[in-house]
Formats: C-alpha cells, structure tokens, sequence
C-alpha cells in the first residue's frame, strides 16, 4: 500500500523537558519522523515546550509550537492549525497521555484529526493492565498474578491474596514512577499509598513478584498490511526487580535457544495484532524463570520507547523513521534499507557483534536517597557500547560512563577482599554492583555463589570469570608479551587498565602497542552480519583482523559528543553537535561524530558523513583520528560543543599531536585554572567576588572573617558545581569542611564571597578573535546562588537597562579576548548592588544555546563551527549565518520574551525510609531538564513556562505569600489585584500586617522553623506539601534577616517543587505571575509558531 | 585468601588453545584455535546469519558437506539439549565460530557443543575474524575451504583443499537419507496420508504434519513410484506426496525428478521444500543455478505473491530455481507460476502448478515452513497443503 492521499498535514507531539525515564530517546525519534514527514510533503506542526531540542528546530518542522504540552495549549494549535492526524507515538509517555486527554476532551473529534499510529482503543489496550492481561492470556501466553486496587483497604485485602514481596504499580505512570517493591505491610502502605496518588487514575496494580527471573524485551514493528517483524532482541543482565532502564541490557539475547526465542517472537506477534497498534513499533517485555523456562509477558508499550531508540542504535534499523512512514500508509517492503540500500525494510536484522548498555546514576546529587535499584527508574542516562564479543562491548560500556570507579580494577589485589561480605552485599541490586561482583570472583567466589547471589545468568557470570582471568594472567605474566597484550584488548582491556595490573601508565601501554602495530579495526553496523554490503559508515572498533574504513578525499572534522547524559551535561550539549555537524558539512567538510550515547540525535547514522559509536576517552579517540588520518585529510577535532567531557580530553589530544580546532587548550586552561583566570580578570579591570583557597578549617575560617559570611565553599577538584554549598557561619563551615573528604594542599576548597541579593545573569557569546557576537543575555528569576542550570531566567533581560547589558557586552568581550577564545564562551555574572561580579566563565557551548538559538532564532552553534574553523563574524554575517547587523544584546522590540523554567527530578527519590529527599535548590545543579515559555510580554510568557514545567498557573485557589521586607512595599498591589480575582491569600505575620494595612485581607500561617503550632496548626511547608496551597510566592530575605528566614525560603519553594505547583521567588516574578494570571483569565494566551516569530521580528531562518 | 582466584571455567585462549589453520579454495587464510574435534577437514564454506538456533543448523542434513561459519559471534551459549536436533546427528563437515561459550547455560542443556562436536568427531576452528571471512565469502561466492589443527603450512592444506570435490554437480541425497522408510502416525484423528521422500528431512517436518492430523510414511531418496503407491490405504496411493529439504546439486538429480513427474502425471497432490522446490522446478522443465552465496539465515523476507503479505523466513539453499517471475510456464503437468519471491534478491522461493479448471495441483517452497531453526510465519504452508489434499484450493 503506497502513502495515503487523504492526510496532508499532521501534527507531531514531542516528549516535553527532559525527565529520569523520558530523555533525548524521544528528541532522536521525534527528529526522525519529522524530517520522514516532511520528506513525503506534508505540512508538519510541531508541539515541544523543550527549547534544547533538535526537533524544534524550525527547519525540521513547518510550523514548530514551543509550547507547553498540555490538553489546553496542544488544542489551540489544533484550532489553529487544523491538522489531518496527530502522531503521539513518537513522543513517549507525555505525548501519548496528551493525545488521550484531547480525545476524552471530544479535541480531536471537533477538529475531525484522525490519531495516526496507535488508536486511543489500541493505547488503552495495551497500556491498561486488565485488558492487557487478557489479551495475552487468549493468546494462551502468562502474565504475573495481579489486583487491580483503588483505595488502601483493596490493597491490604489484595495482599493477602498475593502474599509478600509485591510489586507495586500505580497505572498510567512513566517510568515505573511511584511504583516499588513491597515486602512487608508496612512497604506496602507507603508505596500503595504514593501510587494512589501519582496514579492520574487512582488505581493500583500488586503483582505477584517474579523477582530474580531473568528479563527480556523485544523490539516490534507493524505494518497496515500486518507485516510484522521484530527488530531486536535485548537481555537485561540484571535479573527482574530492577527496572531496564537501571539494568545493564545487552542485545541480541544472549541466552536463548531458538526454541524459547520463538515462542517469545509468536507470542509478540500476537500481542502487537491484538492490541490493535495497526502501525509503527512498539515494545514487549518478558521475563524467563531460569530454572523451567517458564515465560512471562511483563507489559507492552504501544509506542516508541527508550529500548527502541537503543534498538535502532544496536541494529542500525531506524525504529521510528519507520514507524513514521508505516504510519501515513506505506508497508514495510515498500521502504528502502537505507543502510544496504539494496533490501527492504521488512526482515530482520541480525548482529554479529554484541552491544552492552549501561546506566549512569546521579545518586550523589541527592543526598539520603536510596541507590537499592527497584521497579522504578532511576537513572539519568546511559551509556552503550558495541564489540565482536560480550567482553568487549562491556568494557567499552563500563568506561563510556566516565566514571572512573565504574570501570574493573584490580589494583587493590593484595587487599585481602572479604568474600562472605561481597556475597552478601551484591545480592541488592546498586549502582555499581557489578565491580563488586567482580571483586567477589577475585576474592574467590566461585560461579555458583555468584549466580546464588545475584541471579545473574551463568553464562554471563562466566564472563565476568574470563574477564578475571585475563586480567590476572596479566597481572601474572613475567612480561606482557604481544599474544597477553592482544588477548586483553580483544577482551576490552583499556591502556588504562593494563597499566594498572602492569605499573605502567597508560600512555606506556600505549606506546608498546603501537610499536607492536596492535590497532583496533573498525566493523561496520550494517543490519545483516555482513551479508549484503553497507552504504552507511556506522563503525565502532574491536581488536580482529580486518578493518572497513573506507578512504576519502574530502577533509574531514571528528566533533566529540558529550557521552551519556548526566546532571548538567545533556540533550542540550548533542543539541550544539549536531549543529556543527550540519554546519561544517554544509561547508564542505566530511564530519565524523564521535559519541556513546544511544539516545542522542548525534548517535544517528544519518546525522554525519561517519560515525564512531565509541567511548569518550583519550585513547579511543586517539584511535579514531588515526583510523580515520589513515582514510584521508584531517583538519582537527572539536572538543568545545559536548561539554566538560571532550573539553577535558582538549590538552591531551593536542600534546598526541591531534589538532584542535577553535579555542586552543591553553585558552581552555587560561579560562578554568582559578589563578590564571583572575589574571585574566584583573587585565580587564573586572571583578570576582572575594575568595581563597583553604586546606583546613583554621584556613578556611581565615578567609571567611577576612571576605565575610556568607561564604560558599566547594572543593577544587571537581565540575559542575559538585559539593557547593553555602555557609553562613563558623559552625557550619566547620561541618563542612570536616565533611569534605580528600582534602590535601593539591586539592584545597574553594572559599568564595556569596554576593548577596545578586541578579545573576548567563551569557552565551561567539568570538573570533576580533569581534564579539553576544548571543543572548539571559537574566535569573531566582537571585545568584542557585545553580544557573536550576533557576528560570528570560532573555531578552527583563529589569536589566541598556547600560547594564553594555556593561556586560564589554566585560564578555574583555573575558573572551584575554582567554583567547575561538568560537563559543559562556559566562555567568552577578550585579549586586551595581558591581558586575564575574562568577565564571566556560570556554565552550553551554545548557543554555539551544535555549538562545531559539530565542532569539540564531544558529549560534552552527556559526561557532565555522567560526572555529577559520571564519570570521563578518563573514558569517555575510553569508547569512548571522543576522547582518545587531546580535542578542541589541534585539529589537518585536523581540518575543522567552522564559527558561527548570525540571526537577525530586519526586524520584526517596531516603530508605521511603521519605522525600532534601529538595532545597542551591549552587549545585540538581535539574534534568527545562522547558521555554515564549510570547510577546513577561506575563504570558511566564505563563506558558510554569504550564510547561509544572502545569498551568492557577486562576483560582488559595495563594501564600511571604516577602522580603524590601519587597513588601512592591507587593501591595499585585497581590491586591490577585485578591480582587477571588484568591484567597494565605501569609506570614509579617507579611500579612502589611496587607491587613493596605486592606487586603489574608489568613496567617506559621512559619517552617516554628514548627506546628499546640493545635497541631500546619506550617507552611506543610499545608504546600498536602497539596493546600495552590500558588506560593516567596521572595528570600536577604541575610540581613538571618539564617532561619533564608532556609525557611528554601524550604517553601522546594516543597512547591514536591507539590509540583508553581513557586514565585522574586517580585518581577510576582507581577509577571499576576500578568500570566491575568491573561488566562483574559483568556487570550494565544500559540504563535517560531517560524511566525521569526518572520514578525524579521529575523532570516 | 588467594590474591586471585583461579577457578578457570575454561582457557582464557579458546577452549582447548590448541591453534588450528582455516584456508579458502583462493588461498585466503586464518589463523585461530581448535574448536570441537581436532584433525582436518573439508567441504563448501558458506556463511549462516542466524543468531539462534546453532542446535537445529548442525543437525539440519542440508549442511552436509559444508562447513558453515557463524556470523553470530558468541555460539554455544544454550549448551546442546535432547529437543532441538533436526536429525540423528551434526552434518556439517566443519564449524567457525568467534567466541564459543566456556560454560552452557540453559535449564535444558545437557552438554557443552564443544564436547557434542569432539563426540561426534566435527572439526571445527574459534578465534578468527568470522566477519572478514563472510564478507570475503560473500564477495568471492562460497568456495571449499579446509579447516586442520595438524597441518600448520598453509600451502600445503591449500593443495588438500583444490584436491577436495565441489559442490557443484554432487549427489549427496542417497547420503543423508534414511535407510529403512518409517511412519509418524498422525496426532489425533488421521485426515491424510502422505508418502514423504526423504533427501534430507528435518525432525520438525514429519512433527508438523503429524500435529495437522497428517499419516506421514518417511521413505528412503531411492524409493520408486510402486514405493510411493504402496502407502496409503487403498490402490489410490497416498493423497499427497512431499519431498523434503537435503543437500546436493539439483542439477545432478536424475531419479526423484522423473519419480515426481510420474507422480503429478498420476495427479497426486505435490508439496516440495527447499530441494523438494528444486526438484519440482525441474520436473516442471525449469532450470536450477548456483547461488553466489547462498541463503543461509533466518531473516529473509519473502512476500507470497497470492496475499501481497511478507513472511520472515528460515532459509538455506544454495541453489536457486530459474522461472520467469511473471506469466505463466504450459508444462506436461498444467501451467506453473512463480508463487513466492524473495525480497532481498527477487530470486524465485516458491512454485505453484495448476490444473486447466485453474485448481491447484502441486506448490513448492525454496524456504523452510517448518522453521527450525528461525520463524514460524510460514507454518500456514502446511495448512495449505492440507486443504490441497481437501481439494479445497
Ligand atoms: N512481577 C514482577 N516481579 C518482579 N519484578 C518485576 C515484576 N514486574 C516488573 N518488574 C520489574 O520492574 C521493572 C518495571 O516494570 P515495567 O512493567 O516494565 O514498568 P515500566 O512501565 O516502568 O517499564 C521491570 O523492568 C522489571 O525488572
Ligand atoms: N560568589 C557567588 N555568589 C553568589 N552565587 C554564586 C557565587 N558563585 C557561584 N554562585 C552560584 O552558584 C552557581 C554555580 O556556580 P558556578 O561557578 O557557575 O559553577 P558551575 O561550574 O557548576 O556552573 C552559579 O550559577 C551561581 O548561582
Ligand atoms: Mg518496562
Ligand atoms: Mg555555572
């Protein structure tokens, strides 16, 4: 069946900000279908309210909506759009509870949109676990035994059916989110009651428990001729209990015999058919009892999912470019394989190779929650990796995460390792277990006990065995001869490693190797283990015999990735790659793409000319710009656009003799090294607030009287606001700094002057060594001290004047020229009491140029490619790339206001105790993603973020107010106004005075450090988290004020973050709020696409 | 306490780390270690790209004759259980693998396949860059190769390979097949009796048809058509007749073509597989060619050109059917079509034969309906056959 005729136009919904089970998987399908889409003609409207996005880019879509993804928003541009159909299976969870809701609403029947990919029938199938579980049980597979509970009484009565452990699942959630593992009644209630409530449908399901079987999924495609094929297979090396997107997956199964693959693909087959997804991929989950093979079908989910991103990644099979095109009309024998170029898209692949995903954690950032892996996900990112063998790719896996402490070691081999204890330990599932698995195998354990333990398949286990004994032949060796040297590679020893089990440094090991021309080859991803050949370079690398890196003539750029996603280095670093990479080959340029995360857009076959799917580190990289020096001319690597990541790797590329384009290390180290910086700062005659650096308290409480509290601490060795803290008093700083391990004079802390009551303002600027290109200035919401990453910020700046945003230009300028910058630099101020403080500056692409490129609809990441390589501003101006005259500093007033609001990942962890962490927002980045609110004033715009982060402001309800005493005065009349509007006003003693004076009535609450009052009255924190509260506005005192009212702040905006309501922390916000509330009870918040934007401001592209 | 533990589950170099020689017909040569039986062997290297299923391929008597190298890297993780052989024994003459499991794991295994290959005496060779060689394969076509762990001189097992025989123009059916004939009584009540030529039958054949309510009467290559006539209750001989999958050179088949042709001059409902579609291509007055390399896999799609549906298919020929693949042929038989294609190459993976009143006669499948190893959407062929023999199609 060719493409359907009848639909024209079709809508695509996008997965939102990026959250722990819902990352860039979707950005990377969401991308595909747009580009297929548009490919085939159609007109296609976009809805994403994530800024960072490759998706929302304007030439990917006709009309791109960065709007908040809610039933209200996505339904005026539906009225304003008219779309034919609406795909929402491309958009994970969100997208699809999106699409649900508008069809409940009567949205999609009123505007006739036809729902394209998976009907609302088919979703409710597979998603609503009743009907799912009969549709398999008639096909005469099994499900796990299971109650359906609405209220705490059924899950008690359930419980005793069942019987303990149980599974505890709260419907219609991502994720697993508020599902767990109950072992006892008392589990039971806690858990059973957080999933009442994060269930949009108050229901529960207990499951009998299949804990320790072991786990599969696999990957389904559908036709509307009902062609079906699976398109991989993938096997969870962590056993059921812990959820896959915390397990360690590696696909193809390894440990199936034909017989009970089958029986899984038949039973897939038929699932996919019953459901009803008549289109497109979707995704099954299995779990094997390994003592009877008995089969068990977990869930299905009727969409593209995380495992399908990783599937595509593993089989070079494009998941969700197909599904697109399955879903207007064609089958699967009428698309192309466009990696052989020569077969269809209707069989499937087969691997010869294996490919190894592991997760990457953040437990670090959230002190007290609980690292035991469970049902529901937990992880920020992952990391993947392809070898010829298990080995291999594990290892490769394993230091992709870029965790040192993740990778084997066995440097402590004379530490007697206590074998009893690492068996008991490693039989909870952690972050990192498997090393301590691998230390019980060193410490003598035999198979058994390990597969006694764990549950792990022996087969596997067996692995971690060979690996073991690779490494102490090594160990062992009189000398590493040429034969140990090439076993442990084919094994996935780094240079590292063997080092360590020789006393050799890794650039030794190196050295050997190259002498004894030991090289990793680089294979091919190609669909169909080498049976036909392939048209696309999709490489990785393995030790054997023969490599098929085809030469070239053109030369080419290697841009490094920013690896698995994490705290502070994600979706928006790909964002800036991908750029270059379509930039430079735009230029002329062969662009080869180095990167291990299977998420990523940058990770796509199609993204550039070649692409390496290879860990991050020194030495595979050093072998790809050889591979590919081998190939043909290199001009050099782009270490500036992934982040802290190839940014590190910059020097000791450079000292291996591999060219670095743009900002040379020096610079890199110029802007980094504290000392060096505040040369370059002095040179400019520009200021950095008071600091010094202390190895002990003594020192520390030296420099603290000298430059005054508040002071904020953070260790010198580590990135990203790691360990920062701010500290008010001796006592405190004493704590700290007994707290802070490892300190030594070559890793002093840092004690730095807290400017106070600071606006804090981002820059994003290019420089090419002449002229300055500032690209936008971002001013916060929340005052300086809360992490960049965290607060909201607008840009264009709202309160900041001309003279300030000059000011600033000057000082960028004066930063970028005394660094020595070549392309993009990031640099975050602090106006306090009109002295411009200069906190830090990154010699890079930051978080926030997605955010500016959209805002301000400028391609800085693509022009920051050029500019590295060679091409002056002028020039690019020239050419188009940058607006011919003015940049982000000089926007003119048609400018929309664009708003960046954070998303937190606090409702995902809890302490042991099944507690809420610590939410308090503070110098150290805690949030996973951001969403960008965008209109022609502050208020609406403010409006549409909060919608898009935590849902819409309310119009009605009850408000809290708390004000800075100098704030008070400023507050009277919006909050007035608020009043008039019917809210009622809750308040602080304080606060509420001063309204009483002003004859605004409020009712008084208590303060968080008061406690509850004798009649058990609630605080503040308290009526906010029982959900009493719907609008909190809280502008921090300064510390004027004290500590208790700061912390008390705190408190109150991280419980509104828990209750998920909006929280404002500053008067600007206050009258921006009022102004959003104001028109959504005008009722005239209208969507306005970017491509509409730009043409109203007159911007080109 | 040790300093570290030493509890080897196998050699970190292979699983005996005796080293072993691989050399194609063109001289290409690997060097790796010993796998399974040590010694020497030969026959035609061809390449197998399923990722299960290695039990079912060993045993799957098409392969007799050749050594088969695995695309999949990691062979032998589910051990060798009593269930899944195909047949009496392994008939592949060598096997390359790149990383052979150390230890099976599976609640069904019950030996390692290395020690079922040092059983049943298969040489094969691990460690070699079994990518390289499929590609070189694929580029070259499938060519003989020897494998050996006591000659080291590559150019001398070189001058052992060129001397070994090819598989163009072999008959190697009277090799497989079974000596005496056998039934396989029908599962339930008995709808059918079927005489089945055996050139090379997989167990999940017989079992397939058994489970349909089919009688299924196993006879040797070398039955004739009294043999055939003799099955069955009455003189009418059986209600269908099926030749089976096996290896060999169509080309080189004289006696089971001219059997088959007796046969549907009789009328007699005709089902082939595999070589069983060869040998109606042939009976029908069609040519049969040498593959570049063969289909050896579980992953081919094929669309039944009848519904316009496409079928993942198990396949493993290395001889292909030349039919138009439009129109239709006049044969002495009716008129024959090309019913399947293969969607990878258009090569021919089906024929039909109908009768002047357009009823089907007879139809053949390139591929392997009864899976084993691979997917089971082709089963409906044997449905097929049924309502064939019904007179329903
Ligand atoms: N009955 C069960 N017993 C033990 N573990 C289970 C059970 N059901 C699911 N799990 C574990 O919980 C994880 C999440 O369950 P799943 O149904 O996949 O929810 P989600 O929609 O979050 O993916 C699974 O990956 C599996 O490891
Ligand atoms: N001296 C200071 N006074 C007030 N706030 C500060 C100061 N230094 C840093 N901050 C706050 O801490 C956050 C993180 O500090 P920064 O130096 O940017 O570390 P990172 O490398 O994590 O971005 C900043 O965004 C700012 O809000
Ligand atoms: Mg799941
Ligand atoms: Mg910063």
């Amino acid at each position: 069946m060719p493409k359907r005729t009848d639909i024209s136009s079709v809508m695509v919904i996008g997965s939102g900000p990026i959250v722990i089970g819902q990352a860039c998987e979707f950005d990377y399908s969401g991308t595909q279908a747009c580009r297929v889409l548009k490919a085939e003609g159609l007109r296609v409207i976009l809805v994403n309210s994530n800024p960072a996005t490759i998706m929302t880019d304007p030439e990917f879509a006709d009309a791109t909506y960065v709007e908040p993804i809610t039933p209200e928003y996505v339904e005026k541009v539906i009225a304003k759009e008219r779309p034919d159909a609406l795909l929402a299976t491309l958009g994970g969870q969100t997208a699809l509870n999106c699409a649900v809701a508008l069809d409940a609403a009567g949205v999609l029947e009123k505007y006739g949109v036809e729902l394209i990919g998976a009907s609302i029938e088919a979703i409710d199938r597979g998603e609503n676990r009743q009907q799912f579980k009969k549709i398999v049980e008639d096909l005469g597979g099994e499900v796990a035994r299971s109650r359906i509970c609405h209220s705490m009484d059924d899950l008690l009565a359930a419980a005793d059916e069942l019987g303990y452990p149980m599974v505890v699942r709260p419907s219609f959630t991502m994720g697993g989110a508020g599902s767990g593992m109950a072992y006892d009644e008392s589990d039971l209630r806690r858990i059973g009651g957080a999933g009442l409530a994060a269930s949009p449908t108050t229901e529960v399901l207990l499951e009998e428990s299949i804990l320790g079987w072991k786990e599969y999924e696999l990957e389904v495609m559908r036709d509307t001729r009902d062609n079906v094929v699976i398109v991989c297979s993938i096997e969870n090396l962590d056993p059921m209990g812990v959820h896959t997107g915390d397990s360690i997956t590696v696909a193809p199964a390894m440990t199936l015999t034909d017989r009970e693959y089958q029986k899984m693909r038949d039973l897939a087959i038929g699932i996919i058919r019953a459901v009803g997804v008549d289109t497109g991929g979707c995704n099954i989950q299995y779990a094997v009892n390994p003592e009877d093979g008995r089969l068990i079908v977990i869930e299905m989910n009727p969409r593209v999912s995380r495992s399908s991103a990783l599937a595509s990644k593993a089989t070079g099979f494009p998941i969700a470019k197909i599904a697109a095109k399955v879903a207007i009309g064609y089958t699967l024998d009428e698309i192309q394989n466009d990696i052989t170029r020569e077969t269809p898209a209707s069989f499937e692949p087969t691997l010869d190779y294996v490919v190894v995903k592991v997760p990457r954690f953040a437990f670090e950032k959230f002190p007290g929650a609980d690292p035991v892996l469970t049902t529901h996900m937990k992880s920020v990112g992952e990391a993947m990796a392809i070898g010829r063998n298990f080995t291999e790719a594990l290892q490769k896996a394993l230091r992709s995460l870029e965790k040192p402490e993740a990778v084997f070691d066995w440097r402590h081999e004379y530490v007697d390792l206590d074998k009893a204890a690492l068996l008991e330990e490693i039989r909870t599932p952690t972050d990192g277990r498997l090393k301590k698995v691998m230390d019980a195998i060193r410490a003598g354990a035999g198979a058994e006990e390990i597969v006694e333990s764990t549950r792990i398949d022996p087969w596997f286990v067996d692995q971690l065995f060979l690996i073991n004994e690779v490494a102490v032949a090594i160990l062992e060796a009189e000398e590493l001869t040429p034969e140990l040297l090439r076993l442990a590679k084919r094994h996935g020893f780094s240079d590292v490693q063997v080092g360590k089990l020789r006393g050799m440094t890794a650039d030794v090991v190196r050295g050997v190797r190259h002498a004894l021309g030991i090289r990793p080859v680089y294979k091919t991803v190609d669909t169909c283990a080498a049976e036909f050949a392939a048209a696309t370079p999709y490489h990785y690398s393995s030790y054997d015999e023969e490599t098929e890196v085809e030469p070239r003539t053109r030369p080419a750029v290697v841009i490094l990735g920013s690896g698995p996603n994490r705290i502070g280095q994600g979706i928006e670093f790909d964002y800036s790659c991908v750029h270059a990479s379509l930039a430079l080959s735009e230029a002329g340029y062969e662009t080869v793409m180095v990167n291990c995360n299977p998420e990523t857009v940058s990770t796509d076959y199609d993204t550039s000319d070649r692409l390496y799917f290879e860990p991050l580190t020194l030495e595979d990289v050093l072998e790809i710009v050889h591979a590919e020096e081998q190939a043909g001319p290199v001009v050099g690597v782009v270490c500036q656009l992934g982040g802290q990541t190839p940014l590190g790797l910059a020097q000791a590329l450079k000292d291996n003799g591999v060219p670095i384009v743009g900002t040379t290390p020096e610079a890199i180290h110029l802007a980094e090294e504290r000392g060096a910086f505040g040369r370059v700062l002095a040179q400019a005659g520009l200021t950095a607030p008071k600091h010094g650096m202390a190895t002990t308290f003594q020192e520390a409480q030296e420099i603290a009287a000298r430059i005054g509290y508040p002071v904020l601490v953070r260790p010198s060795y580590v990135l990203g606001g790691r360990g920062m803290q701010i500290v008010y008093d001796d006592d405190a700083l004493k704590t700290y700094i007994e707290a802070a391990t490892e300190i030594s004079p070559d890793r002093p802390v840092l004690v730095d002057k807290f400017v106070d009551d600071a606006v804090e303002i981002d820059v994003d600027a290019l420089y090419d060594g002449e002229e300055l290109f500032l690209g936008g200035v971002m001013e916060h919401i929340e005052e300086a001290g809360i992490h960049s990453g965290d607060s909201s910020c607008a840009l264009p700046p709202i309160t900041l004047g001309a003279s300030e945003v000059e000011r600033i230009r000057k000082a960028t300028h004066a930063i970028a020229e005394g660094v020595g910058v070549r392309g993009l630099i990031n640099i975050q101020f602090a106006l306090g009491s009109d002295v411009l403080y200069v906190l830090e500056a990154n010699p890079r692409a930051s978080r926030t140029v997605p955010f500016v490129s959209k805002a301000t609809a400028t391609p800085l990441a693509k022009a920051a490619a050029r500019v590295m390589l060679g091409e002056s501003i002028a020039d690019l101006r020239a050419a188009g790339v940058l607006p011919a005259e003015g940049d982000g500093g000089t926007l003119p007033p048609t400018q929309p206001i664009a708003v960046k609001e954070a998303v937190m990942p606090f409702n995902r962890f809890r302490d042991a105790e099944g507690r809420q962490v610590d939410t308090v927002l503070g110098p150290e980045m805690k949030s996973t993603g951001e969403v960008m609110g965008l209109d022609a004033d502050f208020g609406r715009a403010f409006a549409k973020s909060q919608a898009g982060a935590f849902g819409p402001l309310p119009t009605r309800g009850r408000i809290f107010v708390s004000m800075a005493n100098r704030d008070k005065r400023t507050m009277i009349f919006p909050i007035k106004v608020l009043a008039d509007y019917g809210f009622e006003i809750l308040a602080t003693q304080g606060t509420a005075e001063v309204l009483r004076r002003n004859g605004v009535p409020s009712t008084v609450v208590r303060k968080h450090f008061e406690g509850a009052g004798p009649e058990g009255e609630k605080t503040t924190v308290q009526m906010i988290l029982d959900g009493e509260v719907d609008l909190v506005i809280n502008t921090p005192n300064g510390s004027s004020s004290g500590r208790e009212a700061r912390i008390d702040g705190y408190e109150i905006r991280t419980a509104a973050v828990m209750a998920n309501i909006a929280s404002i922390t500053t008067v600007q916000g206050l009258g921006a709020a009022v102004q959003g509330i104001e028109a959504l009870n005008r009722g005239d918040i209208e969507v306005r696409s970017l491509q509409e934007w730009a043409a109203l401001v007159g911007h080109h592209g | 306490m040790p300093l570290h533990a030493k509890i080897s589950t196998g050699s970190i170099t292979g699983p005996t780390g005796v080293p072993a020689l691989l050399v194609l017909e063109d001289g290409r040569t690997f060097r790796g270690e010993s796998f399974g039986a040590e010694g020497e062997t030969f026959g035609e290297a061809v390449f197998s790209t399923g990722m299960t299923g290695y039990q079912e391929t060993l045993t799957d008597p098409s392969y007799h004759k050749q050594v088969v190298v695995m695309t999949a890297p990691h062979v032998g993780n589910t051990g060798m259980n009593d269930e899944d052989p195909e047949s009496r024994r392994i008939w592949v003459a060598g096997y390359v693998v790149r990383d052979p499991a150390r230890v099976p794991s599976s609640w069904r295994s019950k030996r390692s396949l290395d020690d079922e290959l040092r059983v049943q005496g298969v040489v094969g060779i691990s460690g070699i860059d079994t990518r390289a060689l499929t590609r070189h394969l694929r580029e070259r076509g499938a060519m003989r190769v020897g494998i050996s762990t006591v000659e080291s001189d590559p150019d001398a097992l070189l001058q052992k390979v060129l001397a070994a025989p090819a598989m163009s123009g072999a008959e190697l059916a009277d090799e497989v097949t079974t000596g005496e004939p056998y039934v396989v009584p029908a599962v339930g009540e008995r709808r059918h009796t079927v005489a089945v030529l055996d050139l090379g039958i997989k167990g999940m054949t017989p079992y397939l048809m058994a489970q349909r309510g089919i009688e299924v009467h196993v006879l040797p290559a070398t039955a004739t058509l009294d043999d055939v006539l003799a099955v069955g209750a009455d003189s009418r001989g059986p209600d269908g007749l099926f030749y089976s999958n096996g290896p060999g050179d169509p080309a080189a088949t004289k006696d089971q073509v001219e059997l088959l042709g007796q046969a549907l001059g009789r009328g007699i409902p005709y089902f082939g597989i595999c070589f069983g579609n060869q040998l109606f291509g042939r009976a029908l007055g069609f040519g049969t060619y040498k593959l570049k390399y063969g289909h050896r896999g579980i992953n081919q799609p094929v669309m039944d050109r009848t519904t316009g549906k496409v079928e993942v298919t198990a396949h493993n020929h290395g001889f292909a059917v030349d039919a138009p693949l439009e129109g239709e042929t006049q044969t002495p038989y009716g008129t024959a079509s090309v019913s399947h294609v293969n969607l990878n190459d258009n090569c021919v993976e089906g024929l039909e034969l109908r009768g002047p009143d357009g009823r089907l006669k007879g139809f053949s499948v390139q591929y392997h309906p009864e899976a084993a190893a691979g997917p089971h959407d082709a089963g409906y062929l044997f449905d097929r056959f049924l309502a064939l023999m019904g007179g329903e199609l």
